[in-house]
Protein backbone atom coordinates (compact mmCIF):
# COMPACT_ATOMS: atom_id res chain seq x y z
CA UNK A 1 0.00 0.00 0.00
CA UNK A 2 2.75 2.47 0.65
CA UNK A 3 3.28 3.05 -2.40
CA UNK A 4 7.34 4.25 -1.81
CA UNK A 5 9.90 3.50 -3.88
CA UNK A 6 12.43 0.83 -2.27
CA UNK A 7 16.15 0.00 -3.23
CA UNK A 8 17.50 -3.54 -2.50
CA UNK A 9 19.04 -2.39 0.35
CA UNK A 10 16.05 -1.01 1.46
CA UNK A 11 14.57 -3.75 1.33
CA UNK A 12 16.94 -5.62 3.05
CA UNK A 13 16.50 -3.74 6.05
CA UNK A 14 13.02 -4.14 6.09
CA UNK A 15 13.22 -7.92 5.59
CA UNK A 16 16.03 -8.03 8.54
CA UNK A 17 13.85 -5.78 10.69
CA UNK A 18 10.76 -7.96 9.91
CA UNK A 19 12.84 -11.28 11.41
CA UNK A 20 14.22 -9.79 14.37
CA UNK A 21 10.57 -8.49 15.36
CA UNK A 22 9.57 -11.91 14.90
CA UNK A 23 12.61 -13.50 16.71
CA UNK A 24 11.88 -11.11 19.67
CA UNK A 25 8.14 -12.32 19.98
CA UNK A 26 8.83 -15.22 19.75
CA UNK A 27 11.65 -16.35 21.52
CA UNK A 28 10.15 -15.88 24.77
CA UNK A 29 7.30 -18.70 24.06
CA UNK A 30 9.31 -20.91 22.57
CA UNK A 31 11.48 -21.26 25.47
CA UNK A 32 8.50 -21.79 27.43
CA UNK A 33 7.94 -24.47 25.17
CA UNK A 34 11.00 -26.07 25.19
CA UNK A 35 11.31 -26.40 28.20
CA UNK A 36 7.68 -28.51 29.19
CA UNK A 37 9.25 -31.04 26.56
CA UNK A 38 12.46 -31.25 28.81
CA UNK A 39 12.46 -33.89 30.97
CA UNK A 40 13.24 -33.03 35.33
CA UNK A 41 17.26 -34.03 34.84
CA UNK A 42 17.33 -31.71 31.67
CA UNK A 43 15.78 -28.72 33.03
CA UNK A 44 19.04 -27.38 34.32
CA UNK A 45 20.47 -27.06 30.55
CA UNK A 46 20.04 -23.80 29.21
CA UNK A 47 19.70 -24.95 25.68
CA UNK A 48 16.43 -23.78 23.75
CA UNK A 49 16.35 -27.11 22.16
CA UNK A 50 15.77 -29.98 24.47
CA UNK A 51 17.56 -33.15 23.54
CA UNK A 52 15.15 -35.42 25.03
CA UNK A 53 11.87 -34.87 24.16
CA UNK A 54 9.43 -35.82 26.82
CA UNK A 55 5.55 -35.78 27.22
CA UNK A 56 6.15 -36.56 30.50
CA UNK A 57 5.66 -33.23 31.80
CA UNK A 58 2.13 -32.71 29.74
CA UNK A 59 0.41 -36.31 31.04
CA UNK A 60 2.10 -35.25 34.29
CA UNK A 61 -0.77 -32.01 34.81
CA UNK A 62 -3.36 -33.28 32.38
CA UNK A 63 -3.72 -36.21 34.86
CA UNK A 64 -4.91 -34.37 38.59
CA UNK A 65 -7.83 -32.42 38.60
CA UNK A 66 -5.43 -29.59 40.08
CA UNK A 67 -5.03 -28.24 36.65
CA UNK A 68 -7.88 -30.35 34.64
CA UNK A 69 -10.62 -28.63 36.49
CA UNK A 70 -8.96 -25.08 36.60
CA UNK A 71 -9.05 -25.24 32.77
CA UNK A 72 -12.49 -26.07 32.81
CA UNK A 73 -13.43 -23.04 35.31
CA UNK A 74 -11.30 -21.37 32.81
CA UNK A 75 -13.23 -22.04 29.40
CA UNK A 76 -16.44 -22.29 31.41
CA UNK A 77 -16.01 -18.74 33.32
CA UNK A 78 -14.72 -17.23 29.97
CA UNK A 79 -17.05 -17.96 27.89
CA UNK A 80 -20.01 -17.23 29.95
CA UNK A 81 -18.85 -13.64 31.01
CA UNK A 82 -17.96 -12.98 27.29
CA UNK A 83 -21.37 -13.97 26.23
CA UNK A 84 -23.15 -11.47 28.93
CA UNK A 85 -20.43 -9.15 28.07
CA UNK A 86 -21.03 -9.10 24.68
CA UNK A 87 -24.62 -9.19 24.89
CA UNK A 88 -25.21 -6.49 27.38
CA UNK A 89 -22.31 -4.31 25.44
CA UNK A 90 -24.31 -4.31 22.10
CA UNK A 91 -27.36 -3.46 23.39
CA UNK A 92 -25.36 -0.53 25.24
CA UNK A 93 -23.18 0.30 21.95
CA UNK A 94 -26.10 0.58 19.57
CA UNK A 95 -27.83 2.93 21.62
CA UNK A 96 -24.61 4.73 21.98
CA UNK A 97 -24.61 4.59 18.15
CA UNK A 98 -27.53 5.41 17.02
CA UNK A 99 -30.13 7.16 19.50
CA UNK A 100 -30.31 10.05 20.87
CA UNK A 101 -30.82 10.05 24.51
CA UNK A 102 -29.76 12.15 27.60
CA UNK A 103 -26.70 10.57 29.50
CA UNK A 104 -25.14 9.31 26.19
CA UNK A 105 -21.85 11.24 27.85
CA UNK A 106 -22.17 9.51 31.42
CA UNK A 107 -22.06 5.90 29.83
CA UNK A 108 -18.89 6.73 28.18
CA UNK A 109 -16.87 8.43 30.57
CA UNK A 110 -18.12 5.52 33.36
CA UNK A 111 -16.76 3.02 30.54
CA UNK A 112 -13.56 4.66 30.09
CA UNK A 113 -13.42 5.22 34.10
CA UNK A 114 -13.52 1.03 34.25
CA UNK A 115 -11.54 0.70 31.29
CA UNK A 116 -8.77 2.47 33.10
CA UNK A 117 -9.29 1.45 36.82
CA UNK A 118 -7.17 -0.19 39.04
CA UNK A 119 -8.19 -3.66 39.71
CA UNK A 120 -6.69 -3.99 43.15
CA UNK A 121 -8.85 -0.70 44.58
CA UNK A 122 -11.93 -3.60 44.09
CA UNK A 123 -10.47 -6.25 45.15
CA UNK A 124 -10.66 -5.26 49.16
CA UNK A 125 -14.36 -4.38 49.11
CA UNK A 126 -15.29 -7.29 46.69
CA UNK A 127 -13.83 -9.67 48.48
CA UNK A 128 -15.77 -8.82 51.90
CA UNK A 129 -19.39 -7.94 49.49
CA UNK A 130 -18.46 -11.70 48.10
CA UNK A 131 -17.87 -13.74 51.15
CA UNK A 132 -21.15 -12.07 52.96
CA UNK A 133 -23.22 -12.64 49.48
CA UNK A 134 -21.95 -16.55 49.13
CA UNK A 135 -20.35 -15.56 45.91
CA UNK A 136 -16.29 -16.47 47.04
CA UNK A 137 -14.97 -19.21 45.61
CA UNK A 138 -17.67 -19.58 43.07
CA UNK A 139 -18.11 -19.10 38.91
CA UNK A 140 -20.56 -16.03 39.25
CA UNK A 141 -17.67 -14.30 42.00
CA UNK A 142 -15.63 -14.36 39.10
CA UNK A 143 -18.12 -13.65 36.33
CA UNK A 144 -19.19 -10.86 37.69
CA UNK A 145 -16.59 -8.51 37.82
CA UNK A 146 -15.25 -10.32 34.52
CA UNK A 147 -18.16 -8.91 32.81
CA UNK A 148 -18.31 -5.50 34.27
CA UNK A 149 -14.75 -5.22 32.75
CA UNK A 150 -15.17 -6.51 29.49
CA UNK A 151 -18.02 -4.06 29.18
CA UNK A 152 -16.23 -1.08 28.34
CA UNK A 153 -13.74 -2.56 26.20
CA UNK A 154 -16.93 -4.08 24.54
CA UNK A 155 -18.95 -1.13 24.66
CA UNK A 156 -16.38 1.07 22.96
CA UNK A 157 -15.32 -1.64 20.09
CA UNK A 158 -18.60 -2.42 19.68
CA UNK A 159 -19.70 1.00 19.01
CA UNK A 160 -17.09 1.69 16.49
CA UNK A 161 -18.00 -1.19 14.55
CA UNK A 162 -21.91 -0.19 14.45
CA UNK A 163 -21.06 3.33 13.59
CA UNK A 164 -20.08 1.54 10.00
CA UNK A 165 -22.76 -0.41 9.65
CA UNK A 166 -25.53 0.85 6.39
CA UNK A 167 -28.13 2.20 8.70
CA UNK A 168 -30.50 2.78 6.04
CA UNK A 169 -31.62 -1.26 6.05
CA UNK A 170 -33.25 -0.26 9.53
CA UNK A 171 -35.04 2.89 8.48
CA UNK A 172 -36.01 0.14 5.59
CA UNK A 173 -37.03 -2.19 8.21
CA UNK A 174 -38.99 0.56 10.40
CA UNK A 175 -40.98 1.87 6.74
CA UNK A 176 -42.19 -1.95 7.27
CA UNK A 177 -43.82 -1.69 10.27
CA UNK A 178 -40.94 -3.08 12.48
CA UNK A 179 -40.38 -1.50 16.15
CA UNK A 180 -36.98 -0.23 17.21
CA UNK A 181 -35.99 -3.06 18.84
CA UNK A 182 -37.35 -5.65 16.51
CA UNK A 183 -35.02 -3.37 14.13
CA UNK A 184 -32.22 -3.76 16.04
CA UNK A 185 -32.59 -7.79 16.39
CA UNK A 186 -33.73 -8.81 13.00
CA UNK A 187 -31.79 -6.41 10.84
CA UNK A 188 -29.07 -4.85 12.60
CA UNK A 189 -27.50 -7.91 15.01
CA UNK A 190 -27.13 -9.81 11.67
CA UNK A 191 -24.78 -7.16 10.48
CA UNK A 192 -23.28 -6.54 13.68
CA UNK A 193 -21.95 -10.15 14.00
CA UNK A 194 -18.58 -9.81 12.97
CA UNK A 195 -17.77 -6.64 15.09
CA UNK A 196 -19.57 -9.20 17.47
CA UNK A 197 -17.06 -11.42 17.07
CA UNK A 198 -14.45 -9.26 17.19
CA UNK A 199 -15.57 -7.76 20.41
CA UNK A 200 -16.37 -11.53 22.06
CA UNK A 201 -12.71 -12.27 20.93
CA UNK A 202 -10.92 -9.93 22.92
CA UNK A 203 -13.44 -9.71 25.85
CA UNK A 204 -12.63 -13.79 26.19
CA UNK A 205 -8.96 -13.11 25.88
CA UNK A 206 -9.16 -10.99 28.74
CA UNK A 207 -11.04 -13.19 30.98
CA UNK A 208 -8.84 -15.48 30.17
CA UNK A 209 -5.93 -13.18 31.03
CA UNK A 210 -7.09 -12.06 34.56
CA UNK A 211 -5.16 -13.21 37.22
CA UNK A 212 -5.83 -11.00 39.95
CA UNK A 213 -9.40 -11.76 40.58
CA UNK A 214 -8.57 -15.35 40.07
CA UNK A 215 -6.52 -15.50 42.85
CA UNK A 216 -8.16 -12.82 45.47
CA UNK A 217 -11.93 -14.51 44.71
CA UNK A 218 -11.50 -18.28 44.94
CA UNK A 219 -9.70 -20.92 47.31
CA UNK A 220 -10.46 -24.12 45.82
CA UNK A 221 -10.15 -25.89 42.51
CA UNK A 222 -13.75 -25.15 42.53
CA UNK A 223 -13.73 -22.12 40.84
CA UNK A 224 -9.60 -21.37 40.59
CA UNK A 225 -9.05 -20.54 36.96
CA UNK A 226 -6.00 -22.18 34.94
CA UNK A 227 -3.68 -19.16 35.24
CA UNK A 228 -4.73 -19.01 39.03
CA UNK A 229 -4.04 -22.61 39.64
CA UNK A 230 -0.53 -22.66 38.09
CA UNK A 231 0.47 -20.31 40.89
CA UNK A 232 -0.38 -22.83 43.27
CA UNK A 233 1.35 -25.59 41.75
CA UNK A 234 3.40 -27.38 43.75
CA UNK A 235 6.89 -29.79 43.49
CA UNK A 236 6.76 -33.41 44.75
CA UNK A 237 8.93 -32.27 47.42
CA UNK A 238 9.14 -29.02 49.37
CA UNK A 239 12.54 -27.84 47.77
CA UNK A 240 11.91 -29.17 44.42
CA UNK A 241 10.52 -26.65 42.15
CA UNK A 242 7.99 -27.78 39.59
CA UNK A 243 9.37 -26.11 36.16
CA UNK A 244 7.87 -28.81 33.82
CA UNK A 245 4.85 -29.31 34.94
CA UNK A 246 4.38 -25.34 35.24
CA UNK A 247 5.92 -24.38 31.89
CA UNK A 248 3.82 -27.36 29.90
CA UNK A 249 0.32 -25.42 31.93
CA UNK A 250 1.55 -22.40 30.18
CA UNK A 251 1.49 -23.64 27.05
CA UNK A 252 -1.36 -25.22 27.39
CA UNK A 253 -3.17 -21.90 28.39
CA UNK A 254 -1.43 -20.05 25.50
CA UNK A 255 -2.67 -22.57 22.72
CA UNK A 256 -5.95 -21.13 22.67
CA UNK A 257 -4.30 -17.55 22.35
CA UNK A 258 -1.97 -19.12 19.48
CA UNK A 259 -5.08 -19.90 17.31
CA UNK A 260 -6.84 -16.74 18.08
CA UNK A 261 -3.99 -14.36 17.20
CA UNK A 262 -3.23 -16.77 14.08
CA UNK A 263 -6.58 -16.89 12.95
CA UNK A 264 -8.21 -13.57 13.75
CA UNK A 265 -5.42 -11.23 13.42
CA UNK A 266 -6.89 -8.77 11.27
CA UNK A 267 -10.05 -8.80 13.18
CA UNK A 268 -7.91 -8.78 16.73
CA UNK A 269 -6.48 -5.52 15.06
CA UNK A 270 -9.12 -3.99 13.84
CA UNK A 271 -10.65 -4.32 17.36
CA UNK A 272 -7.84 -3.26 19.39
CA UNK A 273 -7.91 0.54 17.22
CA UNK A 274 -11.11 0.88 16.52
CA UNK A 275 -12.41 2.60 19.58
CA UNK A 276 -9.07 4.33 20.69
CA UNK A 277 -7.69 5.83 17.97
CA UNK A 278 -9.76 7.29 15.17
CA UNK A 279 -11.08 10.67 16.61
CA UNK B 1 -23.56 11.21 8.05
CA UNK B 2 -25.34 9.38 10.70
CA UNK B 3 -27.52 11.16 13.44
CA UNK B 4 -25.25 10.30 16.70
CA UNK B 5 -23.00 12.79 14.86
CA UNK B 6 -24.54 15.18 17.31
CA UNK B 7 -23.64 15.25 20.88
CA UNK B 8 -26.61 15.66 23.53
CA UNK B 9 -26.15 18.19 25.16
CA UNK B 10 -28.25 17.46 28.10
CA UNK B 11 -25.73 15.50 30.49
CA UNK B 12 -27.94 14.75 33.09
CA UNK B 13 -27.48 10.95 33.92
CA UNK B 14 -30.54 9.92 35.74
CA UNK B 15 -33.99 10.12 33.70
CA UNK B 16 -34.27 13.81 33.35
CA UNK B 17 -37.71 15.52 33.70
CA UNK B 18 -38.74 17.09 31.09
CA UNK B 19 -39.40 19.82 33.00
CA UNK B 20 -38.98 23.12 31.30
CA UNK B 21 -38.53 21.93 28.12
CA UNK B 22 -40.15 21.47 24.80
CA UNK B 23 -42.22 18.50 24.72
CA UNK B 24 -40.82 15.78 22.84
CA UNK B 25 -42.26 13.62 19.96
CA UNK B 26 -43.75 10.91 20.76
CA UNK B 27 -40.88 9.00 18.98
CA UNK B 28 -38.27 11.27 20.43
CA UNK B 29 -39.44 10.11 23.46
CA UNK B 30 -39.37 6.31 22.46
CA UNK B 31 -36.14 6.69 21.44
CA UNK B 32 -35.00 7.80 24.60
CA UNK B 33 -36.99 5.18 26.65
CA UNK B 34 -35.01 2.75 24.06
CA UNK B 35 -32.04 3.98 25.22
CA UNK B 36 -31.66 4.12 28.07
CA UNK B 37 -33.40 0.79 28.61
CA UNK B 38 -30.75 -0.81 26.21
CA UNK B 39 -27.77 0.81 28.26
CA UNK B 40 -29.27 -0.67 31.69
CA UNK B 41 -28.28 -3.87 32.21
CA UNK B 42 -24.51 -2.77 31.15
CA UNK B 43 -24.72 0.56 33.48
CA UNK B 44 -26.36 -1.49 36.33
CA UNK B 45 -23.29 -4.30 36.33
CA UNK B 46 -20.34 -0.98 35.88
CA UNK B 47 -22.15 0.49 38.87
CA UNK B 48 -22.53 -2.69 40.62
CA UNK B 49 -19.01 -3.96 40.43
CA UNK B 50 -16.95 -1.06 40.75
CA UNK B 51 -18.96 2.41 41.99
CA UNK B 52 -20.96 0.21 44.83
CA UNK B 53 -17.16 -1.10 46.09
CA UNK B 54 -15.32 1.78 45.68
CA UNK B 55 -17.99 3.32 48.26
CA UNK B 56 -17.24 0.20 50.28
CA UNK B 57 -14.06 0.78 50.55
CA UNK B 58 -14.16 4.51 51.56
CA UNK B 59 -16.27 3.46 54.39
CA UNK B 60 -14.18 0.20 55.40
CA UNK B 61 -11.10 2.33 55.05
CA UNK B 62 -12.27 4.52 57.96
CA UNK B 63 -12.62 1.45 60.48
CA UNK B 64 -10.24 -1.13 62.02
CA UNK B 65 -10.32 -4.11 60.41
CA UNK B 66 -8.48 -7.52 61.14
CA UNK B 67 -10.18 -10.70 59.56
CA UNK B 68 -8.68 -12.32 62.38
CA UNK B 69 -9.98 -9.89 64.81
CA UNK B 70 -13.40 -9.61 63.98
CA UNK B 71 -15.02 -8.40 67.81
CA UNK B 72 -12.09 -5.69 67.37
CA UNK B 73 -14.51 -3.72 64.42
CA UNK B 74 -14.47 0.03 64.74
CA UNK B 75 -14.90 3.40 63.18
CA UNK B 76 -11.55 5.25 63.51
CA UNK B 77 -11.73 8.24 61.06
CA UNK B 78 -8.40 8.84 59.28
CA UNK B 79 -5.78 7.02 61.35
CA UNK B 80 -5.83 3.93 58.92
CA UNK B 81 -4.34 6.51 55.86
CA UNK B 82 -1.91 8.01 58.89
CA UNK B 83 -0.70 4.42 59.15
CA UNK B 84 -0.47 3.98 55.55
CA UNK B 85 0.95 7.30 54.79
CA UNK B 86 3.65 6.93 57.41
CA UNK B 87 4.79 3.40 56.65
CA UNK B 88 8.15 3.14 54.38
CA UNK B 89 6.37 -0.13 52.60
CA UNK B 90 4.01 2.52 51.15
CA UNK B 91 6.19 4.85 49.92
CA UNK B 92 8.63 1.99 48.45
CA UNK B 93 5.95 0.27 46.91
CA UNK B 94 4.99 3.87 45.18
CA UNK B 95 8.66 4.26 44.44
CA UNK B 96 9.17 0.62 42.75
CA UNK B 97 5.67 1.05 41.07
CA UNK B 98 6.56 4.89 39.77
CA UNK B 99 9.58 3.37 38.17
CA UNK B 100 8.48 0.76 36.12
CA UNK B 101 6.06 2.81 35.02
CA UNK B 102 8.42 5.82 33.84
CA UNK B 103 10.63 2.88 32.45
CA UNK B 104 8.55 0.58 30.76
CA UNK B 105 5.95 3.44 29.23
CA UNK B 106 8.63 5.41 27.77
CA UNK B 107 10.83 1.99 26.75
CA UNK B 108 7.36 0.69 25.25
CA UNK B 109 6.75 3.85 23.38
CA UNK B 110 9.52 3.90 21.41
CA UNK B 111 9.96 0.53 20.70
CA UNK B 112 6.18 0.78 20.17
CA UNK B 113 6.74 3.78 16.94
CA UNK B 114 9.76 1.37 15.94
CA UNK B 115 7.27 -1.33 15.36
CA UNK B 116 4.38 0.24 14.03
CA UNK B 117 6.76 2.45 11.60
CA UNK B 118 8.03 -1.41 10.54
CA UNK B 119 4.41 -2.52 10.36
CA UNK B 120 3.52 0.61 8.16
CA UNK B 121 6.67 0.72 5.61
CA UNK B 122 7.01 -3.45 5.27
CA UNK B 123 6.26 -4.43 1.92
CA UNK B 124 5.59 -7.90 2.42
CA UNK B 125 5.21 -10.49 5.30
CA UNK B 126 2.75 -7.61 6.75
CA UNK B 127 0.57 -10.25 8.31
CA UNK B 128 3.07 -12.59 9.84
CA UNK B 129 4.71 -9.91 11.99
CA UNK B 130 1.31 -8.62 13.32
CA UNK B 131 0.48 -12.12 13.70
CA UNK B 132 4.21 -12.57 16.15
CA UNK B 133 3.63 -9.25 17.57
CA UNK B 134 0.17 -10.18 19.11
CA UNK B 135 1.56 -13.30 20.70
CA UNK B 136 3.06 -11.25 23.88
CA UNK B 137 -0.23 -9.27 23.69
CA UNK B 138 -2.51 -12.17 23.58
CA UNK B 139 -0.34 -14.62 25.93
CA UNK B 140 -1.03 -15.08 29.47
CA UNK B 141 0.72 -12.62 31.67
CA UNK B 142 0.90 -15.48 34.49
CA UNK B 143 2.75 -18.05 31.72
CA UNK B 144 4.92 -15.37 29.79
CA UNK B 145 6.11 -14.46 33.36
CA UNK B 146 7.24 -17.67 34.08
CA UNK B 147 9.32 -18.25 30.96
CA UNK B 148 11.20 -15.06 32.33
CA UNK B 149 11.65 -16.23 35.80
CA UNK B 150 13.26 -19.73 34.43
CA UNK B 151 14.79 -17.61 31.50
CA UNK B 152 16.92 -15.67 34.24
CA UNK B 153 17.57 -18.64 37.12
CA UNK B 154 21.16 -19.76 36.72
CA UNK B 155 22.36 -22.59 35.16
CA UNK B 156 18.72 -23.03 33.85
CA UNK B 157 17.81 -20.42 31.72
CA UNK B 158 19.15 -19.08 28.20
CA UNK B 159 19.38 -15.58 28.98
CA UNK B 160 21.37 -16.23 32.26
CA UNK B 161 23.21 -18.14 30.28
CA UNK B 162 23.99 -15.40 27.62
CA UNK B 163 24.43 -12.59 30.25
CA UNK B 164 26.01 -14.66 32.49
CA UNK B 165 24.13 -12.96 34.95
CA UNK B 166 24.13 -14.09 38.95
CA UNK B 167 20.26 -14.60 39.75
CA UNK B 168 19.01 -11.07 38.72
CA UNK B 169 15.82 -11.39 40.24
CA UNK B 170 17.10 -11.40 43.92
CA UNK B 171 18.55 -8.09 43.75
CA UNK B 172 16.30 -5.21 44.09
CA UNK B 173 17.10 -3.09 40.74
CA UNK B 174 18.10 -5.83 38.58
CA UNK B 175 14.53 -7.88 39.54
CA UNK B 176 12.87 -4.34 39.21
CA UNK B 177 14.39 -4.31 35.23
CA UNK B 178 13.28 -7.89 34.82
CA UNK B 179 9.87 -7.14 35.68
CA UNK B 180 10.05 -3.66 33.36
CA UNK B 181 11.39 -6.20 30.28
CA UNK B 182 8.86 -8.91 31.06
CA UNK B 183 6.68 -5.92 31.02
CA UNK B 184 7.89 -4.71 27.70
CA UNK B 185 7.64 -7.50 25.92
CA UNK B 186 4.25 -7.73 26.53
CA UNK B 187 2.91 -4.10 26.12
CA UNK B 188 4.89 -3.07 23.27
CA UNK B 189 2.92 -4.91 20.32
CA UNK B 190 -0.31 -2.83 21.66
CA UNK B 191 1.28 0.27 21.81
CA UNK B 192 2.80 -0.28 18.28
CA UNK B 193 -0.64 -1.12 17.08
CA UNK B 194 -2.75 2.37 18.51
CA UNK B 195 0.24 4.22 17.20
CA UNK B 196 -0.16 2.11 13.49
CA UNK B 197 -3.42 2.95 13.21
CA UNK B 198 -2.62 6.60 13.81
CA UNK B 199 0.38 6.87 11.54
CA UNK B 200 -2.10 5.48 9.20
CA UNK B 201 -3.83 8.72 9.38
CA UNK B 202 -0.84 10.49 8.56
CA UNK B 203 -1.28 11.50 4.50
CA UNK B 204 1.00 10.26 2.55
CA UNK B 205 0.81 13.56 -0.17
CA UNK B 206 2.22 15.54 2.16
CA UNK B 207 5.37 13.25 3.10
CA UNK B 208 6.16 12.96 -0.58
CA UNK B 209 5.56 16.57 -0.85
CA UNK B 210 7.85 17.02 1.80
CA UNK B 211 10.33 14.87 0.18
CA UNK B 212 10.12 16.75 -2.84
CA UNK B 213 10.99 19.79 -0.60
CA UNK B 214 13.94 17.54 0.30
CA UNK B 215 13.36 16.60 3.65
CA UNK B 216 15.08 14.35 5.15
CA UNK B 217 13.51 10.90 6.13
CA UNK B 218 14.09 12.00 10.25
CA UNK B 219 12.59 15.75 9.22
CA UNK B 220 9.39 13.96 7.69
CA UNK B 221 9.44 12.15 11.26
CA UNK B 222 9.66 15.23 13.45
CA UNK B 223 7.88 17.45 11.75
CA UNK B 224 5.30 15.54 9.73
CA UNK B 225 4.69 12.78 11.37
CA UNK B 226 4.83 13.09 14.80
CA UNK B 227 2.66 16.37 15.35
CA UNK B 228 0.08 14.71 13.24
CA UNK B 229 0.55 11.40 15.61
CA UNK B 230 0.19 13.41 18.84
CA UNK B 231 -3.37 12.43 19.66
CA UNK B 232 -2.86 8.99 19.20
CA UNK B 233 0.26 9.18 21.04
CA UNK B 234 -1.40 10.28 23.93
CA UNK B 235 -4.59 8.03 23.89
CA UNK B 236 -1.63 5.31 23.50
CA UNK B 237 -0.05 6.89 27.22
CA UNK B 238 -2.63 7.51 29.13
CA UNK B 239 -3.73 4.05 28.59
CA UNK B 240 -0.68 2.57 28.98
CA UNK B 241 0.55 4.59 32.24
CA UNK B 242 -2.69 3.44 34.10
CA UNK B 243 -2.38 -0.33 32.75
CA UNK B 244 1.57 -0.22 34.08
CA UNK B 245 0.02 1.76 37.38
CA UNK B 246 -2.07 -1.28 38.15
CA UNK B 247 0.82 -3.45 37.62
CA UNK B 248 0.42 -6.89 39.43
CA UNK B 249 0.60 -10.18 37.44
CA UNK B 250 4.63 -10.18 36.62
CA UNK B 251 5.89 -9.20 39.78
CA UNK B 252 3.83 -11.58 41.53
CA UNK B 253 5.44 -14.18 39.41
CA UNK B 254 8.78 -12.88 39.43
CA UNK B 255 9.74 -12.06 42.53
CA UNK B 256 6.28 -12.15 44.37
CA UNK B 257 7.55 -8.53 45.99
CA UNK B 258 10.23 -9.59 47.72
CA UNK B 259 13.58 -7.58 47.66
CA UNK B 260 11.36 -4.28 48.09
CA UNK B 261 10.29 -5.18 44.03
CA UNK B 262 6.28 -4.99 45.09
CA UNK B 263 4.12 -2.82 43.68
CA UNK B 264 1.01 -0.65 45.66
CA UNK B 265 -0.92 -3.68 43.73
CA UNK B 266 1.05 -6.46 45.41
CA UNK B 267 0.88 -4.43 48.43
CA UNK B 268 -2.95 -4.07 48.76
CA UNK B 269 -2.94 -7.26 48.05
CA UNK B 270 -0.81 -8.65 50.73
CA UNK B 271 -2.24 -6.40 53.19
CA UNK B 272 -5.56 -8.15 52.58
CA UNK B 273 -4.22 -11.87 52.04
CA UNK B 274 -1.04 -12.08 54.06
CA UNK B 275 -2.04 -9.67 57.22
CA UNK B 276 -5.97 -10.00 56.64
CA UNK B 277 -6.35 -6.66 57.35
CA UNK B 278 -9.59 -4.85 55.94
CA UNK B 279 -9.19 -1.44 57.06
CA UNK B 280 -6.06 -1.08 55.56
CA UNK B 281 -6.28 -3.22 52.63
CA UNK B 282 -9.24 -0.99 51.96
CA UNK B 283 -7.04 2.57 52.81
CA UNK B 284 -4.15 1.51 50.11
CA UNK B 285 -6.87 0.45 47.53
CA UNK B 286 -8.45 4.25 48.24
CA UNK B 287 -4.83 5.96 47.68
CA UNK B 288 -4.67 3.82 44.62
CA UNK B 289 -7.50 4.99 42.75
CA UNK B 290 -6.84 8.77 43.71
CA UNK B 291 -3.16 7.95 42.22
CA UNK B 292 -5.06 7.20 39.15
CA UNK B 293 -7.10 9.95 39.49
CA UNK B 294 -4.43 12.46 39.71
CA UNK B 295 -2.49 10.77 36.73
CA UNK B 296 -5.67 10.37 34.52
CA UNK B 297 -6.36 14.34 35.74
CA UNK B 298 -2.70 15.24 34.83
CA UNK B 299 -3.18 14.28 31.02
CA UNK B 300 -6.16 15.29 30.83
CA UNK B 301 -5.12 18.64 32.27
CA UNK B 302 -1.57 18.79 29.88
CA UNK B 303 -2.58 17.70 27.02
CA UNK B 304 -6.37 19.05 26.66
CA UNK B 305 -8.99 17.44 25.09
CA UNK B 306 -6.74 14.48 23.43
CA UNK B 307 -7.87 12.40 25.43
CA UNK B 308 -9.85 9.08 25.03
CA UNK B 309 -13.57 9.23 24.82
CA UNK B 310 -13.42 13.32 24.35
CA UNK B 311 -14.84 12.68 20.99
CA UNK B 312 -15.96 9.16 20.86
CA UNK B 313 -19.64 10.70 21.03
CA UNK B 314 -19.37 12.35 18.04
CA UNK B 315 -17.97 10.11 15.12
Amino acid sequence: MAAVTTTPRQKVGWTTANFVVIALALIPVLWLASLSFKTPAAILDPSLWPHNWTWGNYTQILNTSQFIQPLINSIGIGLISTLIAVVFASMAAYAVARLRFPGKQVLIGMSLLIAMFPAIALVTPMFNIERSLGLFNTWPGLIIPYVAFGLPLGIYTLSAFFREIPWELEKAAKMDGATPFQAFMKVIAPLAAPGMVTTAILVFMFCWNEFLFAISFTSTTASRTAPASIAYFSGSSQFSVPTGPISAAAVVITIPIIIFVVFFQRRIVAGLTSGAVKG
Amino acid sequence: MSTSAEITTTDAPAPAKKKGKAPLSEGARAERRLGWLLCAPAVIVMIAVTAYPVGYAIYLSLERYNLELPQAVKFIGLSNYGAVLSSPYWWQALKVTAIITVFSVAISLVLGMLLALLMHRTLFGRGTVRTAALIPYGIVTVAAAYGWQYAWTPGQGYLSALFNSNAPLTTEYKAIAVIILAEIWKTTPFMGLLLLAGLSLVSEDLQKAARVDGATAWQRFTKITLPLMKPAILVALLFRTLDSFRIFDNIYILTGGTNNTGSVSILGYDNLFNALNLGIGSTISILIFICVAIIAFVFIRLFGTAAPGADIGKR
